[in-house]
């Protein structure tokens, strides 16, 4: 029942919001709580198992019984009805503890922010605000962060609001203390509002770095469990008072109030002079004495040393009645509307124990105090658990009173779990709380196991009969509040959730109808269909062709490139790579190979010398970054005495492949000024060059078997360089090809690609590159793994070419190698290898594949199956390099 | 609206907490999964129960109270596959054998493919479990799609789904109850349980390991079998042996309860999603691994908000939903993702460690393979391949190049 007066809402700005189809009255200012306890609305969920009704339990974020889905606004599957800030136009529906994920896409914006502070004060309640107010005060930066609309104020607190250095965040809640003064925070921006500005996002992730943390969280009261306390009607003391004062409603008529410390005695006081009927205030320490007590001016206070024993109820399920059992054993049932219950209070430790933080049972606070505390945190206020030892508490957690059924004392309401579990629970041999809570699932729901966390340990202490200073509570974990998941993604979401990288030559590609293949972020043209509907296949067996027989051209910019400078790269190099590096020329390239200290091979490219001091190496496209890091490791943690830089250059430099007999003329046609004739630009050799004014860098390198240039610019005038080089090919028909084309060629070429056809458990060796695994070097990263006893053995698998017998057979990338005459079905079936690589080759005539087969090079021309699905595909074996073996066609014609 | 039903009742007697004895048959040091399904396929299969288990913490509350419980087998090579074909087999008739619920549910496991490169590893797989008699299916997109219906599996995403494995017979189960299981199966053969009891060092004589010092005092062992997983590589020291195993925090989070959207578990390892509703409603998932190695069973931040980044981007239904806890386990990881299990090389002294991010599918099939090596003081043939010398001669069993595939 809402009261004519007091509150902090206002008034003059009603608003209907709708629980469960019903449309019900409030004011902004109101949580959805307050409004459903303004209507009398009592019954507000049923109970997960048992389907039990339940009502609001608490004002705050103990609350653990009336969850609820918001429909309306972005949408929510499952949130605490205390902690929703009405609206005009609210829509919510009650849950009976598990939530509903909307099935609407969500429009929501979320954004995250970084903050440095010197100081971070957590919760603007008084001691929060007096501890920002002092922090400011002596300089420095300063945050506050306070989970609900607006901070204390009023008498005795400090007007903080615009004070230098200070920056307040409201409805602002942190939820992880990480490492090293990290801490994380939501900040909910519009979920209060009914039509929130459309530019806005709906939430923010704060992450702050601060150089000292206050802690001034606060404190969460403790129920006691009793027969009956799910009832609804049941409520901490100290939120039915809130509701009083924080908006204005009354959660009952006549109350029975019942605990076990001094404020017990004022929150009667508080709901007395709101105009609740204070029936009996019950106190359960074994010293209190029944006494009439001050109240208010209308009447006094009946207070009775006892406990609440059970609670009697109406047919619709809510209070009617609270069951109290006085010291001399006599048992009254006392009518009342509302059972307002407190078991002490328990301070809000959370964010501490996420990093480390301890705390202990103090038994004069009946509390668990901060006892070890993570560096730069302090604890303040009613989360430090002085203010508990005040009201002279005497620790109760639960009331098994005569008669009572335990399987209706309920310990964590939202998992409709009761004494009972917990009996069984010890019965079953369990003693370690993080036991009883798995063996009961105590405090894993919804509400965090806020109310139901430590009264569980004073339970379990009891039963076992140990002292609550061996209790121990659970380290807790983040988040502190649940996070949405979109929140965490922030902006990292469609097409930015990983960023898309593509070549300075996209444009064309996209305009040309390239069809594109993610390749680690890069986007890279697949194949270019000449006309629309073209199919993988024809376009590629077309640009192969072209390439072979004229030229060819394609986009190799997004290779990784890593320049090197200093004075030990040669020497770095010949530690990194298996070949010998150090003795290139300035001038040449040289292919290479690095390995893994298991000497596996790890990546391939070329290295080339561009000065005595500077060097360019290239990786495979996927594997950049990780190469980048496989060399600042080394250098950084085994060899730091070596100078050596290593810089990122991949986006720097555009490249272009020009492939293929005639690409001597489409170059020489470029770059006029280049002598482009083989005996002045061999094979493995770079040279700088002019493209019109562009200055550009030209390696004769081949990964086709073709005479081949890669020519080189800066990464803005790569389409510019790419359209030069389509004109000039005209006259040759030159045919711009993509990454499947690519495929085939290399491995008509038996070049193997690293990660494709190796897959980490493959030596240099096993591809028959022995000659790029150096014996003079006294060591290299891998070396030592070479002389282990199964790089030599007899048997590896090494790779070879797989022809199928008929001749036209398709082969599968992936298939099984299987000796033939095996039985399929009879598993398991002995593997011999597995095909690394399959493509339709038009200038072998026939499908041709690469395939990993143990002892491959010595069974060149012997049969096998290859497998897959379950169906055998006869396969000869043969060389892995099936085209032009000579290698005549390097240097053109 | 599917009403939510109580999980089945837990046995009314589990285990009785022991008092260390000052000598035990065999020793085993960690009370994870490992540790007693070891213990009990000691004492079931071979007839040893003079047998302790000794956990420096609460039994269980390493990995195994940690861990995403995906279970699987359909792994890349014959030796991998057949040891946890092997688990696999044992899970499908453990609630028998325990008599007791262990919440095993097959509902299969999906590994999607996002690229030309993950489509390939994905057959290869498949054709190698088909062949191994491991049960796998290559699933197309369209098939993909009906199986589990919220997936975003159009083309109008940042990786889009190329098709996946998925293993049927596949499934999770609930952790907590595994270790109870086995704890309460061993405890009843007669096996000491000893919780607060952590090992410091060992007692050796000569090459031979022949007792534990601990928290509570020395206890002698004829037999000491390491089943510490994140710890490992620090005992392992105390008797002079360097593994190659380092220690890399793994994070895990839940959501609120949710009405059921997911019957399948979901793995992605390019996107990096691992997924699966439990039994209760809550939505599970695996993140990333920590790059950087520690014991603070702590992990970053960061790895969180890639996780969920990904996990949405999947599963468009789930921005809304809350994670509600996230913790970390310390996992151990060979240079290979494989894992060690066999002799140390000191006489009566054993290893089973290595599992990193995967171990507790494993947690029959280690057991057995693992009591039995005890019992015999030899390897036996599952876990031959994976003996701690395959370091020395070279002959790895490399999951993580190969098949890529974590948990
Ligand atoms: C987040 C996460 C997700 C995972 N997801 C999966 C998954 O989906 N599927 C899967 O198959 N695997 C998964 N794993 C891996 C799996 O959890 C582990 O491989 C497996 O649990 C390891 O075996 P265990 O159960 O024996 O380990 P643990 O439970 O860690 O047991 C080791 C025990 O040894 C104890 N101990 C250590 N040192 C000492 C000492 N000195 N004295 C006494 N006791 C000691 C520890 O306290 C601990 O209880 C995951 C792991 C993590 C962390």
């Amino acid at each position: 029942m809402r009261l004519s007066s007091g509150g902090d809402i206002f008034r003059d700005r009603p608003l209907t919001i709708s629980f469960d189809g019903r449309d019900l009255g409030g004011f902004e200012g109101d949580t959805l709580a307050s409004i459903l306890v303004a209507n009398g609305v009592r019954v507000c969920a049923r109970s997960i198992y048992a389907g039990r009704p339940r009502g609001l339990m608490s004002s705050g974020s103990e609350e653990a019984n009336v969850f609820v889905q918001v429909v309306s606004g972005a949408g929510e599957p499952m949130v605490r009805a205390t902690e929703i800030e009405a609206y005009d136009g609210l829509v919510t529906e009650s849950l009976a503890s598990k939530g509903r994920l909307l099935d609407l896409p969500d429009t929501s914006r979320y954004d995250k922010r970084f903050i440095h502070v010197e100081t971070l004060v957590v919760g603007g309640g008084r001691s929060g605000v007096a501890a920002a107010a002092e922090a400011a005060r002596a300089g420095g930066r300063v945050l506050l962060v306070h989970d609900r609309a607006t901070i204390a104020r009023g008498e005795g607190v400090e007007s903080v609001v615009g004070m230098g250095g200070l920056t307040i965040l409201t409805r602002t809640t942190a939820t992880g203390l990480h490492e090293h003064g990290y801490v994380v925070a939501v900040e909910r921006r519009t979920d209060h509002l009914a039509v929130p500005p459309e530019t806005w996002s709906r939430q923010r992730l704060w992450n702050i770095r601060a150089n000292e943390i206050v802690l001034a969280t606060g404190a969460h009261e403790r129920p006691i469990a009793f027969a009956g306390n799910d009832v609804p009607g049941v409520m901490l003391a100290a939120s039915a008072v809130d509701y009083v004062t924080r908006f204005g409603v009354r959660p009952g008529r006549r109350a029975v109030v019942f605990g076990c410390h001094d404020g017990v005695v004022d929150a009667a006081r508080a709901l007395a002079e709101a105009g609740v009927e204070i029936a009996r205030v019950v106190d359960a320490r074994p010293w209190a004495a029944d006494e009439v007590k001050q109240g208010t001016e209308e009447g006094s206070l009946d207070v009775r040393a006892g406990v609440v024993i059970g609670t009697a109820s109406l047919p619709d399920g809510t209070l009617s009645g609270a069951v109290i059992q006085a010291r001399d054993g006599s048992v009254e049932t006392v009518a009342c509307d509302l059972l307002a219950v407190s078991g002490g209070w328990n301070p809000a430790l959370q964010l501490l124990t996420h990093t480390g933080g301890r705390t202990r049972w103090a038994d004069e606070a009946a509390a668990f105090v901060p006892s070890q505390r993570p560096q730069h945190v302090r604890v303040v206020g009613k989360a430090s658990g002085e203010f508990a030892a005040a009201l002279r508490p005497e620790p109760l957690f639960c009331v098994d009173g005569p008669g009572s059924d335990p399987a209706d004392i309920f310990l964590d309401l939202q998992r409709d779990a009761t004494l009972a579990d917990l009996r069984r629970a010890v019965a079953a041999g369990m003693r370690s709380v993080e036991h009883v809570k798995r063996f009961t699932t105590i405090s894993t729901a919804a509400d965090q196991g806020r109310s139901s966390s430590v009264l569980t340990v004073g339970v379990l202490c009891q039963e076992l009969g140990v002292p609550m200073t061996e209790g121990v509570t659970t380290t807790y974990r983040p988040p502190y509040t649940p996070l949405t998941f979109a929140l965490l993604a922030g902006r990292d979401r469609g097409y930015l959730a990983d960023p898309e990288r593509v070549s300075p030559i996209q444009d064309w590609h996209v305009a040309h109808g390239a069809a594109f293949e993610d390749v680690g972020q890069w986007k890279r043209p697949w194949y270019f269909p000449a006309y629309d509907g073209e199919s993988l296949h024809d376009a590629v067996a077309r640009e192969c062709a072209a390439t072979r027989s004229s030229v060819g051209m394609m986009d190799a910019s997004t290779l990784g490139k890593i320049e090197m400078y200093g004075p030990d790269v040669g020497e770095f190099l010949d530690r990194i790579y298996t070949n010998l590096m150090s003795t290139l020329a300035v001038g040449k390239v040289r292919y290479g190979v690095m390995a893994a200290v298991d000497g596996m091979v790890l990546d391939d490219g070329t290295v080339a010398r561009l000065s005595d001091n500077r060097w360019i190496l290239t990786t495979t496209t996927g594997n950049a970054a990780k190469v980048l890091d496989w060399l600042e490791e080394w250098l950084q943690t085994e060899w730091p005495d070596l100078d050596v830089r290593c810089t990122s250059v991949t986006e720097h430099w555009a490249t272009v492949a020009v492939v293929g007999p005639r690409s001597r003329e489409v170059v020489a046609a470029i770059a006029p000024g280049l002598d482009v004739s083989n005996e002045a630009f061999g094979f493995m050799e770079w040279r700088d060059a002019m493209v019109g004014d562009c200055a550009a860098r030209v390696m004769r390198i081949s990964f086709s078997g073709e005479l081949a240039f890669e020519v080189n610019v800066d990464g803005w005038r790569g389409q510019a360089l790419w359209e030069v080089i389509y004109e000039a090919g005209q006259p040759y028909g030159i045919t711009p090809y993509g990454t499947e084309t690519m495929h085939v060629l290399r491995a008509e070429k038996g070049y193997p690609i690293m990660g494709q056809d190796t897959d980490g458990t493959v030596i240099p060796q096993d591809l028959g590159m022995s000659w790029v695994v150096s014996k003079k070097k006294p060591d290299f990263v891998g070396k030592r793994s070479y002389s282990r006893a199964d790089a030599a053995r007899e048997g590896r698998k090494q790779l070879v070419g797989l022809i199928p017998s008929d001749g036209s057979s398709p082969l599968m990338e992936g298939a099984q190698l299987v000796e033939t005459g095996v039985d399929l079905t009879r598993v398991p079936v002995p593997m011999v290898g597995h095909v690394t690589s399959a493509y339709d080759s038009v200038s072998l005539g026939s499908p041709f594949a690469l395939a990993l087969l143990a002892d491959g090079a010595n069974r060149h021309g012997e049969e096998l199956q290859a497998v897959d699905e379950l169906v055998g595909t006869r396969v000869r074996v043969t060389s892995p390099v099936p085209y032009d073996p000579e290698g005549a066609r390097r240097d053109g014609n | 609206m599917n009403e939510p039903e109580r999980l089945p009742n837990l046995p009314e007697f589990l285990w009785a907490d022991a008092e260390p004895k000052s000598a035990y048959d065999v020793i085993i040091i960690g009370g994870g999964g490992h540790g007693l399904a070891t213990a009990y396929y000691l004492a079931k299969n071979h007839g040893i129960t003079n047998v302790a288990v000794l956990e420096r913490g609460w039994l269980g509350g390493g990995n195994m109270a940690r861990n995403t419980t995906i279970i699987r087998s359909n792994y890349l090579w014959d030796e991998s596959a057949a040891i946890y074909e092997h688990s696999l087999k044992l899970w499908e008739g453990l609630e028998d054998d325990l008599g007791c619920e262990v919440l095993f549910s097959q509902r299969g496991v999906l590994n999607l493919a996002h690229n030309l490169g993950d489509v390939r590893e994905a057959k290869r797989r498949v054709n190698a479990n088909q062949l191994n008699g491991v049960d796998a299916e290559w699933l197309t997109t369209e098939e993909v799609r009906k199986l589990v219906p919220i997936l975003n599996a159009s083309d109008d995403v940042r990786y889009p789904v190329w098709g996946a494995t998925f293993q049927p017979r596949a499934g999770i189960a609930k952790h907590d109850w595994v270790a109870w299981g086995y704890a309460r199966g061993a405890h009843a053969m007669g096996v000491d349980i000893v919780q607060g009891c952590e090992v410091l060092d060992f007692v050796t004589d000569g090459n031979r390991v022949v007792g534990v010092e601990t928290n509570r005092g020395r206890i002698n062992a004829g037999r000491t079998a390491l089943c510490a997983a994140g710890h490992s590589s620090g005992l392992a020291a105390k008797l002079g042996v360097r593994l190659p195993v380092q220690s890399h925090p793994l994070q895990a989070l839940v959501s609120e309860l949710l009405d059921q959207v997911l019957d399948t578990v979901v793995m992605s390892n390019t996107v990096h999603v691992y997924v699966s509703q439990a039994h209760k409603g809550e939505l599970v998932m695996g993140a990333g691994i920590d790059s950087y190695i520690g014991y603070g069973q702590r992990g970053s931040f960061p790895v969180i908000e890639h996780q969920m980044a990904a996990a949405i981007e999947l599963f468009p239904i789930f921005a809304r939903a809350h994670v509600l806890r996230t913790w970390a386990g310390i996992v151990d990881v060979c240079p290979d993702a494989s894992p060690i299990v066999g002799h140390l090389p000191l006489d009566n002294a054993f290893i089973n460690c290595g599992w990193g991010t995967g171990g507790f599918k494993a947690t029959p099939g280690v057991g057995w393979v693992y009591a039995d090596t005890i019992a015999h003081d030899r390897p036996h043939e599952l876990g031959e391949p994976f003996a701690l010398t395959r370091f020395e001669h070279g002959s790895l069993i490399d999951e993580h190049g190969a098949a890529a595939v974590a948990h």
